[in-house]
């Protein structure tokens, strides 16, 4: 028996496995679509521009990328940024260090980034791809001298409630930008923008509202689902939240990739590359 | 009839080998009908732990082709016909002989959780609950003990911390409880400390493998790790619980 061989003939060892299908598939895919997604979405928060298209009416209407929404501060001298009216706190303040770079999108993309790091789907997803605990079912994990799961450096895990109430709070916030593109200078109308920020609105809210710790809270935490209507109000919002949670990991990533090529589309109409085809023009 | 080639675990726990045999197989055969012939015919003394054949009694978990599974509910033709198909005994329980291993310690990690405990009787000596509340519970009632989900998880597989984590068939089980709507005892503070919840890090293998295709992540751990929240890490519903009491 070679030192590797365990008893049984199981194999000892990082990714080490009688696995004959490409177990491995799963995880360098999740490494490629994470490590690109993280790449551009760092790439367009520096960026600092680009992201807001003018509908042509002081604010209202246009269109607003999802990476820098709500826009906390600003600065009205970038390209492509929003008018300061629309800042919740007007422009970048003048004692911000010149050394220091710029961008709205630093000021937020922490809250959803905090949720999606503590989300019980990314957890495997990143578990399994980036520090092997384990790389695949029945394949080698990382050795460790005395595995400590959730309960010790991770235990921050368990405030992914948190995270959720500020995702909700951007459901609002994006739906709400969604809305307002749908009205230029005093009119409704329509554009391809229109209906990329829906979309990407309902794919966040699909992901968000079938939140495992949303599930709990929202009916999950009951053990009598019977009784009176805010009882079997809650296991009908409960229901409605398990036919999503099932589908959570399909819109983990439906999502993510919504709100990226949200911001590629913006950016691009905001930089002239392309034309926003709708009813205004 | 085609020939198919088999490579088997022989061994005890003091060490083994793998071993070859070639064995005629017929159409609709499973896994563990080839190892039934290859037992009558090439192998008399083989041990291999078997009961039911219809994916019921959980007794004839093993590896296949480095896969936890059963071998009554695999069929032959999920495999090329030119592949050799390896059975190995589970890993992360110790062997006894060949295929058969010794997965007593679950039995001592069921005896450490405590039984149901129902409220009393209604005053006409009845019990009532809704369909409603019992269907949550139902599914993990499914289990069949095959222990495959304790084989592949890595927190008792790889990192052998059996002295902290009782393993998601007892995570489920301890979930069947703890959402019964008739039950009273409070297991929260042991799922935390002495069950070890926080040792999951919700990877789903368990789920993947369980031939019943119970949701034990999603339906039964993640719950679980949520009402352990609620009572020692969320902020807002322990100064909830000082305010207005409760558990």
């Amino acid at each position: 028996m070679s030192p590797s061989t365990l008893t049984g003939g199981h194999k000892a060892g990082l990714a080490q496995t009688l696995r004959a299908d490409s177990w491995w598939t799963g995880p360098a895919l999740t490494a490629t679509i994470l490590l690109g997604f993280i790449t551009y979405s760092t790439w367009a928060a520096f960026q600092a521009n680009h992201y807001w298209v003018d509908g042509g009416a002081e604010g209202f209407g246009g269109y607003l990328s999802p990476f820098y929404s709500p826009v906390l501060l600003v600065d009205t001298q970038a390209e492509g940024s929003v008018p300061a009216h629309h800042s919740w706190f007007g422009e970048k303040p003048d004692w911000w260090p010149s050394s220091l770079p710029f961008s709205p999108a630093f000021l937020i993309l922490a809250f959803p980034g905090a949720f999606r790091f503590t989300c019980y789907y990314y957890r495997k997803a990143y578990y399994r791809t980036f520090t092997g605990t384990p790389p695949g079912c029945s394949v080698g994990a990382v050795p460790q001298k005395k595995y400590k799961g959730e309960t010790s450096f991770l235990i921050f895990q368990n405030l992914h409630r948190y995270a959720l109430y500020f995702a909700i709070a951007f459901i609002f916030i994006l739906s709400w930008d969604a809305f307002q593109s749908y009205f230029r200078g005093g009119k409704i109308g329509i554009g391809v923008g229109s209906v990329v920020l829906t979309l990407n609105v309902v794919f966040l809210s699909c992901y968000t509202f079938g939140c495992h710790s949303y599930r709990h809270l929202i009916g999950g935490k009951m053990n009598r689902f019977s009784g009176c209507a805010i009882v079997q109000t809650r296991h009908r919002a409960w229901q409605g939240c398990s036919w999503l949670n099932t589908r959570h990991m399909l819109f983990a990533w439906v999502s993510l990739f919504g709100v990226a090529l949200t911001d590629v589309y913006v950016r691009l109409v905001s930089m002239n590359v392309i034309k926003d085809f709708n009813t205004w023009n | 009839m085609t020939m198919r080639t088999f490579r088997i675990w022989r061994g005890d726990a003091t060490g083994g080998e793998f071993k070859t045999y070639k064995q005629e197989t017929g159409e609709g055969m499973v896994v563990l009908d080839v190892i039934h012939r290859i037992q009558a015919e090439q192998a008399n003394d083989m041990a291999v732990r078997w009961n039911c054949k219809a994916g019921k009694c959980g007794s004839c978990s093993m590896e296949i082709n480095g896969k936890p599974k059963l071998a009554c509910m695999t069929r032959m033709n999920l495999y090329h016909p030119d592949e050799t198909i390896t059975c190995q005994p589970v890993k992360t329980f110790p062997i006894q002989k060949d295929l058969a291993s010794d997965v007593s310690w679950n039995y001592e990690q069921n005896k450490k959780i405590q039984p149901f405990t129902p409220k009393p009787r209604d005053p006409d000596g009845k019990y009532r609950m809704s369909q409603a509340d019992v269907d949550r519970v139902q599914e993990f009632r499914k289990c069949i003990e095959c222990f495959l989900c304790q084989d592949v998880c890595h927190v008792l597989r790889d990192h052998e911390r059996h002295d902290a984590f009782v393993g998601p068939r007892f995570l489920i089980r301890l979930a069947s409880l703890d959402m019964h709507p008739l039950d009273t005892a409070d297991r929260i503070p042991k799922i935390k400390e002495e069950y070890g919840s926080g040792f999951c890090n919700i990877t789903r293998c368990c789920t993947e493998v369980c031939p019943e295709h119970i949701g034990i992540t999603d339906n039964g751990i993640i719950p679980l790790k949520e009402r352990v929240v609620d009572r020692f890490y969320d902020p807002i519903m322990m100064l909830k619980r000082k305010l207005f009491g409760g558990c």
